[in-house]
């Protein structure tokens, strides 16, 4: 929904939220979550907001919310509602407004330092409780800057200064996130900043209804929240799709020939272009791909991409698609092209009927309302498309295991025989239990992948953490490599053990990367020879619907399986005695 | 702008806000008159009359409006759009 897509219409948003929220519930395809509020000040309208953008994601929140700055009370001691709740994620609301002891003038460094640690370990004990209760995900704000400073410029620069304080405190609190996989802050005080903290701490709110923010700035405060909690589970946007006239330089290269593009340090304009193209490759470091979408000859669209003075040369691209086909069309064959969801795609087009025509044609897509280019890079940014939880370095390759993939097309072009192209590929894989160093690949893996997906369970890295200590489980993850490249984690299996010989198949998951390479079968076989030493008799597998999954609809009656059960929904489940089971991978070599 | 021109423009607002299509307030509504109308929605309530018609109210103002009436003077006053 556009009105909730940055730049937002704030008073729009406030007037109009109950309208907006029915709207958004009639989306049948929700993902619930219980998120708990502890909040240090009045949380009402933060929530309120927050279940707006959320849905508009595609999840539905169930909240708890704590009493009016009960969050400390709520994470130490614990409340029954709070334990019952159980929640998937704990927000902790608090702001400058609770910070209890700042230093004063007669405070001596010693004293100042003191002071700073009985802050911080008041959180850090919050935040250990917390993890020791519950098997959740912990977003924390940081703080934001005071309102008024009484020294001054030299409020930054001395320990005495509320500024030096909150600076150090939050500095703490970033070493805490360095350190643990479940914790992430919430940067309200680059947020605050953005919006003007003048505005943002007007105090009226604050003395009025016990906001710590003005209300117009919560939206702000929300969509940032909000774009974490959609980036654990999973919801961040893969790959641009860009086009390039007006869009990645000034002018029309068809038009006005390559030498005339503004693009480089020359003119004002030239620059803006340079730093936005530059903006778009450092995505390729977080493992955003990059596309072209334009209408153009295919000749001149290299000629502008090989200009001189360009920073996005034709090599950062996947797919290229110049051509004069609706830019929907174009979009449909990258999506096919890639193996991704078009709905993970952010198109950037200048041309307000382009992104119009793909808004409507391309369920899902963003199409960012860019204005002038110099709005171009914050629009794109305030958005949060790509919000980084969990970073793997599978991620920085990510641009060249695409490109990886593009070679093996040119060379399965040159076999007439299928197999042959798997034997010259000379894959191997490693198939073994999980190894602590891959587990936030593997909940990674488990949120992203929505195609090759049997059952769309998600895991945190708390719940990969769970099965990966648990006996009850065989949990096996598949690397592949070959000529081209190595693919890296690319497929999971997560087998829960019942009634002693029952292995019943919670997660079988595999990156669309490796489609039609048998790394499916190698991973069942592996699975197999794990059951048969724990001594399974029988594997059960589930199959359930969702708009994405069609894909392995029948992937297990392909392995053998027999259909015991379909209901109405389509859900179904499979069981194979696998005391005859013979090895059906033929193409990969496997070690553990 | 006349009375009845700012007493339509905050029918208005109070339909969107409580979202029902029912309220009509004149000057002596008060909380009491609409159900959802409590504290926390009264802040939004004046964050969405403020924007209506361009204008803030201070704090004072705010803890010692009694009904739409008081409020519908501030504006006549202040309001810039």
């Amino acid at each position: 929904m556009k009105e909730l897509e940055y730049p937002f219409d704030v008073d729009y948003l406030i007037k109009n939220k109950k309208k907006i929220k029915k709207k958004l519930l009639e989306n049948a395809n929700l993902l619930e979550k219980k998120i708990a509020i502890l909040g240090g000040s009045t949380t009402s309208e933060i929530k309120n907001m927050l279940e707006l953008f959320l849905l508009n994601y595609g999840i539905k929140p169930i909240f708890y919310e704590s009493e009016y700055n009960k969050f400390w009370e709520d994470a130490m001691f614990g409340n029954e509602e709070l334990d019952n709740f159980n929640p998937d994620i704990i927000y902790i609301h608090t702001t400058n407004r609770n910070i209890i002891n700042y230093p004063t003038m007669y405070d001596d460094e010693k004293t100042v330092n003191d002071l700073l640690e009985q802050e911080y370990s008041k959180f850090e004990k919050m935040w250990d409780k917390l993890f020791e209760k519950f098997n959740a995900t912990i977003i924390q704000n940081n703080f934001e800057y005071p309102y008024y400073r009484l020294l001054g410029n030299k409020d930054a620069s001395d320990v005495h200064g509320k500024i030096n304080f909150i600076t150090r405190l939050n500095q703490k609190f970033y070493d805490y996130a360095n350190n643990s996989k479940s914790f992430f802050i919430n940067d309200i005080n680059y947020v605050s900043a953005c919006y003007g903290l003048d505005k943002w701490a007007n105090q009226f709110y604050w003395h009025m209804y016990k906001y710590a923010m003005e209300v117009p700035a919560i939206p702000y405060l929300s969509f940032n929240l909000a774009n974490i909690i959609k980036s654990i589970y999973g919801k961040n946007k893969k790959a641009f799709v860009l086009d390039l006239d007006n869009t990645l330089w000034g002018g029309i290269v068809g038009d006005d020939g390559v030498e005339n593009l503004a693009i480089g340090p020359e003119v004002p304009q030239g620059q803006v272009f340079y730093e936005f193209q530059d903006y778009l490759k450092q995505h390729k470091s977080l493992g955003i791909i990059l596309n072209v979408n334009s209408k153009n000859e295919y000749e001149n669209a290299i000629a502008g991409l090989e200009h001189p003075a360009g920073c996005l040369k034709p090599d950062d691209f996947i797919i290229i698609k110049a051509n004069w086909n609706p830019k929907n069309m174009n979009i449909k064959d990258i999506a096919e092209e890639l193996n991704l969801g078009a709905d993970s795609f952010v198109f950037v087009d200048d041309n307000p009927a382009e992104r119009a025509i793909v808004q409507n044609y391309v369920e899902g897509i963003a199409t960012p309302e860019i204005d002038v280019p110099e709005n171009y890079i914050k629009i794109i940014d305030r958005n949060g498309y790509f919000e980084v939880t969990n970073f793997s370095s599978e991620d920085l390759k990510k641009s060249e295991l695409y490109k990886d993939n593009a070679k093996r097309s040119q060379m399965m072009a040159t076999f007439d025989n299928y197999e042959d192209y798997l034997l010259s590929l000379k894959m191997k894989a490693e198939i073994t239990d999980f190894k602590a160093i891959y587990l936030e690949r593997i909940s990674q893996l488990s949120n992203k992948s929505n195609q090759f997906n049997l059952t769309t369970k998600r895991y945190s890295l708390s719940d990969i953490e769970e099965v990966n200590k648990s006996k009850d489980y065989i949990k096996i993850y598949g690397k592949l490599e070959d000529i081209f490249g190595d693919n890296g984690v690319i497929s999971v299996v997560i087998g829960n053990i019942k009634n002693k010989d029952e292995l019943h198949i919670d997660l079988w998951i595999m990156s669309c990367r490796v489609l039609k390479r048998n790394m499916e079968y190698a991973m069942m076989d592996k699975l197999v020879e794990k059951a048969k030493k724990k001594k399974i008799k029988v594997i059960y597998g589930y199959y359930y619907p969702t708009l994405k999954n069609k894909m392995v609809k029948e992937f297990y009656d392909s392995l053998g399986f027999e259909e015991i059960s379909c209901d109405d929904e389509g859900n179904k489940v499979y069981r194979l005695d696998i005391t005859n089971y013979e090895n059906k991978n033929n193409v990969i070599e496997v070690y553990e | 702008m006349t009375k009845e021109e700012i007493f339509e423009r905050l029918n208005n607002v109070f339909r969107d806000v409580f979202d029902d299509e029912e309220i009509t307030v004149d000057e002596n509504t008060t909380s009491d008159d609409i159900e959802d109308w409590d504290s926390l929605e009264h802040i939004n309530l004046i964050v969405a009359v403020e924007s209506e018609f361009g204008m803030k109210f201070n704090m004072n103002e705010v803890t010692t409006m009694k009904n739409v009436g008081d409020m519908a003077k501030i504006i006549s006053e202040r309001a810039s759009k």
